[in-house]
């Protein structure tokens, strides 16, 4: 069982002092000690941005993948190996830009991995541009008079595409998102959390400030996470107010699920004597 | 009379089963204890345009088609009136009167057999059946009387390939068709197929099952590919072999999933593999670098078509070689093989795995729609032949003395490899530049030292193999000669043709085939050219890729090239005709 001090690395920390990527850096380290796993059970992957560095910060196993490819990598260290818990961390670009074919065929799979999107609805690393999920109107280097077209929608999205947990949290909330992560971990199923996550640097928009003074909690309002047309009403509320916490929730069988063969991780199968006789007989 | 040397085509519209047939026909002449050889010629779309098959036949190894054929199977008259002229002297042609009336006049060939028979109408009114595809069993029942070949192989493979139901009736129309060219021709047709006895076991498959049988018995777990030709028949191999041989078989959302899928499963420690053409490779080269920057071992199959861009989707070509070898951003190790055969589709196969694993790089199978999509008779492999090796791979328990390092800095260059969940290690890597943990660097130092760290992995490897005298090239025919010929992948099949017929008019060439691109056999290739007399490339590409290639490890120029970019395979006869004007 893994104790909070052993989660920490030698690596500095290169985030700007007051990153909301610190409040799900915390989160994810007391989720871990929640859940009581071991760190070699552990799987962390990442993409390319500011976020991606969060592999280097939890003493864990961490794959930093290429920019977009979270889910597919994740999905690949699942299915190799089902006895580990793989969570993915990526950023808005990451996932909804460069990434964004992958999101709804991981959500359809149902492969058991968990999604962390750390959405600063900017482009960090790379000096602060426009992503798909800034304001209308956002200006930035890369739109200089205002951003043009609709933010996209990740979490309807989600529930359309048939993801089995859907959540958002807050970066400045970080016990609530740290409840959130434990929630999304422990699901059997694809699950998937939008995190807000303040970028004092690049976003002068999405402050602190602006996501506390819109913000509720779904479960404060009883909204029932079992009900899709429910959860999809909810999904499309934005403006002066806008939810957070567990939007859908259900049980569906996962991808290895549905492979009856499977009857042990692929890793345990030993490789050594594979016996082919069968096919080149038919072969003959 | 001719005995047990034949060439067939098989032809007709796209979707009338053409392939099928071709693959009838020549398993029931391997069943006879015969070689052949069997290619499809297909067109990109599904229905109305023409495909045919062609099938070589002989009693002795056979490695390509001919020029020529000596029996046309027309199912429409579309494929006689565009391959009448390719029938050799005494041809035959099998066709339904029904669809084009032929007299020899007409056809200008005094020497063509004409066997007429009412396909069609022997289907509908004989067999009662509805479905137009059995007339190619007709044609085929007929085809193997004009031979007088024994009907019951035939009947034999239709009950092996079909469900009792179809196998029953295609037995019927076989029969039908056999006893109507009984009846209705004359024994003139100068082609006999004698059955061979024989002790040696043979198989028919293709170089994509060849590639798929090489996978699994190499202990591939996971295979993620999305369709694309020329590689689709090794995703439908692999998915038919999902449950039975314990993998998972996943076709996903596109080629840049495919390769990142493919690489979280080795990175957890299976053996994974995927395979696309030069298209989907496109795609793949950012997962490719990430492969070699992460020391993830990876097994690819890119399986070429021409190009570029779509280019002709069915055919085949060669032109991807400088792509494969340079595909990605920035310097890594690679290791890039081109099976030339079916063996060699499963043994490189067998071995690429071997050295993904034990190297900690991705290999790169280089093949072609020539290779991958024609069928031939092979010895049953031998499955003792190569080993599983698996490097310095840890699963257990990690208990060096200090804490574990994924990228530990060796001599070699390969570092101790522990999985995720291993006991007393936490595995970290990182597509940026690291250090020895995994963790991201910029340090310049480090930089310098990784990147050393994972070329010196080429030097080994080829130590390696060099130590133990696996082959990198291979080379047929003498050592004197009047002239050597060069070639990589698919020409080796037309070439090892070529050679029969040069040396029946006693050109005397030998042939070195490059099996290994990356690392180059510099030394051995270098040996070939000390003593050639004169050096003959053959390619399919326009720019002699491998003569550039040679030029940069030998500082030495090819003699002539031979270059094809039809996206059809060369011919024998047509090439050696080839190598006779440059010599
Ligand atoms: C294929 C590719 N395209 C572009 C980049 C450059 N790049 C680096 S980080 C980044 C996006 C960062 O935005 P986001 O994913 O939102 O992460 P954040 O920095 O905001 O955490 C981009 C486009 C890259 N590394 N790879
Ligand atoms: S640029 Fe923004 S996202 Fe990146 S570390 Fe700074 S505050 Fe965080
Ligand atoms: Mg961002």
């Amino acid at each position: 069982m893994v104790i909070l001090k052993e989660l920490g690395t030698p690596i500095k920390i290169v985030w700007c002092p007051g990153c909301g990527n610190f409040g799900i850096l915390s989160a994810f380290k007391s989720a871990l000690v929640d859940l009581g796993l071991e760190r070699k059970q552990v799987v962390m992957v990442s993409g390319i941005g500011c976020h991606g560095k969060i592999v280097d910060y939890v003493n864990i196993n961490g794959f930093h993948g290429i920019h977009g490819r979270v889910l597919p990598l994740a999905t690949g260290i699942k299915l190799a190996n089902s006895e580990l818990t793989v969570v993915g961390f990526a950023g808005d670009a990451d996932c909804y830009d460069e990434g964004w074919d992958h999101f709804c065929h991981a959500a359809r799979r149902n492969v058991d991995i968990t999604l962390i999107v750390h959405n600063n609805m900017v482009l960090g690393l790379t000096t602060g541009q426009t992503t798909s999920t800034s304001q209308p109107g956002f200006k930035t280097k890369s739109t200089p008079f205002g951003s043009i077209s609709p933010p996209l929608n990740p979490i309807a999205n989600a529930i359309v595409s048939h993801a089995t947990f859907v959540a958002r949290g807050f970066a400045g909330d970080p016990k609530h998102l740290q409840n959130l992560i434990v929630q999304a971990i422990k699901h059997r199923g694809f699950s998937y959390i939008d995190v807000f996550q303040p970028c004092v640097t690049f976003n002068y928009l999405n402050t602190y400030e602006w996501f506390r003074k819109r913000i509720y909690k779904l479960e404060d309002e009883g909204h029932d996470y079992t009900d899709k047309w429910k959860a999809l009403e909810k999904s499309l509320e934005w403006g002066d107010r806008i939810p957070v916490g567990i939007f859908y929730k259900e049980e569906r069988p996962t991808y290895l699920d549905q492979l009856p063969h499977l009857k042990a991780p692929l890793t345990k199968i030993s490789i050594g004597n594979v016996d082919i006789t069968e096919i080149m007989e038919n072969m003959a | 009379m001719k005995i047990n040397e034949l060439s067939v085509l098989i032809g007709g519209e796209a979707g009338a089963g053409i392939a099928r047939s071709g693959f009838l026909f020549a398993k029931t002449c391997m069943r006879g204890g015969l070689h052949v050889f069997g290619t499809i010629y297909y067109q990109s779309l599904i229905r109305g345009g023409h495909n045919f098959y062609v099938a070589r036949v002989n009693r002795e190894r056979v490695y390509s088609q001919l020029d020529y054929t000596n029996l046309i199977i027309a199912l429409n008259a579309e494929t006689v009136m565009v391959h009448k002229n390719e029938l050799d002297y005494g041809g035959g042609i099998i066709y339904d009167e029904d669809d084009i009336q032929l007299t020899r006049e007409s056809l200008e060939r005094n020497d063509l057999k004409l066997y007429p028979i009412p396909l069609k109408r022997i289907v509908r009114e004989d067999l009662k059946e509805r479905r137009l595809v059995m007339r190619n069993t007709v044609a085929l029942g007929a085809a193997f009387a004009l031979l007088q070949y024994d009907l019951r192989l035939l009947e034999g493979v239709l009950m092996d390939t079909f469900k009792a139901n179809v196998a029953e009736s295609n037995i019927k129309a076989a029969q039908i068709g056999y006893k109507y060219a009984e009846e209705n021709f004359e024994r003139n047709f100068g082609y006999r197929l004698e059955k061979l006895e024989t002790s040696e076991k043979r198989i028919f498959l293709n170089g994509n099952e060849a590639i798929g049988l090489g996978a699994i018995k190499a202990g591939c777990k996971v295979y993620v590919a999305y369709p694309m030709t020329p590689s689709t028949g090794l995703l439908h191999f692999m998915a038919a072999n999902e449950r039975k041989y314990n993998m998972v078989v996943l076709q996903p959302e596109g080629e840049v999933a495919a390769i990142n899928i493919a690489a979280g499963a080795a990175f957890a420690g299976v053996r994974a593999m995927t395979a696309t053409s030069g298209g989907g490779f496109c795609l793949m080269s950012e997962g490719l670098g990430m492969a070699g920057m992460t020391e993830t071992p990876l097994v690819i199959n890119v399986a070429q078509r021409p190009g570029p861009s779509t280019g002709l989707p069915t055919h085949s070509a060669q032109g991807d070689l400088r792509f494969i070898l340079h595909a990605s951003q920035g310097e890594f190790p690679r290791i890039v093989i081109a099976p030339g055969d079916i063996e060699e589709c499963f043994y490189e196969t067998m071995r690429a795995f071997n050295l993904a694993e034990k190297y900690q790089l991705p290999v790169i199978l280089l093949t072609d729609k020539y290779l991958l999509e024609s069928q031939r008779s092979v010895e049953a492999f031998d499955i003792t032949l190569i080993k599983i090796e698996r490097g310095t791979l840890i699963t257990e328990r990690y208990e060096g003395e200090e804490r574990y390092k994924r990228h530990k800095l060796t001599e070699t260059g390969v570092s101790p490899r522990a999985l995720p969940l291993t006991k007393g290690a936490i595995v970290r890597t990182s597509a940026n530049e690291h250090d020895e943990y995994g963790f991201t660097t910029e340090d310049p130092e480090i930089t310098t030292e990784m990147m050393d760290k994972r070329m010196r992995k080429l030097a080994f490897l080829t130590k390696e193999i060099e130590e133990r005298n696996l082959a990198m090239i291979k080379f047929y025919g003498s050592k004197e000669a009047m002239a050597t010929l060069i070639s990589w992948g698919s020409t080796k099949g037309p070439i090892m043709e070529a050679l029969k017929i040069l040396s029946r008019e006693n050109i005397v060439v030998n042939y070195l085939q490059v099996l290994y691109l990356q690392p180059f056999p510099k030394n051995k290739v270098e040996k070939v050219l000390d003593t050639a007399k004169k050096t003959i490339i053959i390619e399919n590409n326009k720019t002699s890729q491998l003569s550039s290639l040679i030029r940069e490890y030998t500082l030495r120029d090819v003699d002539h090239k031979i270059l094809k970019y039809d996206g059809r395979p060369f011919n024998p006869g047509y090439l050696s005709r080839r190598i006779k004007e440059v010599m």
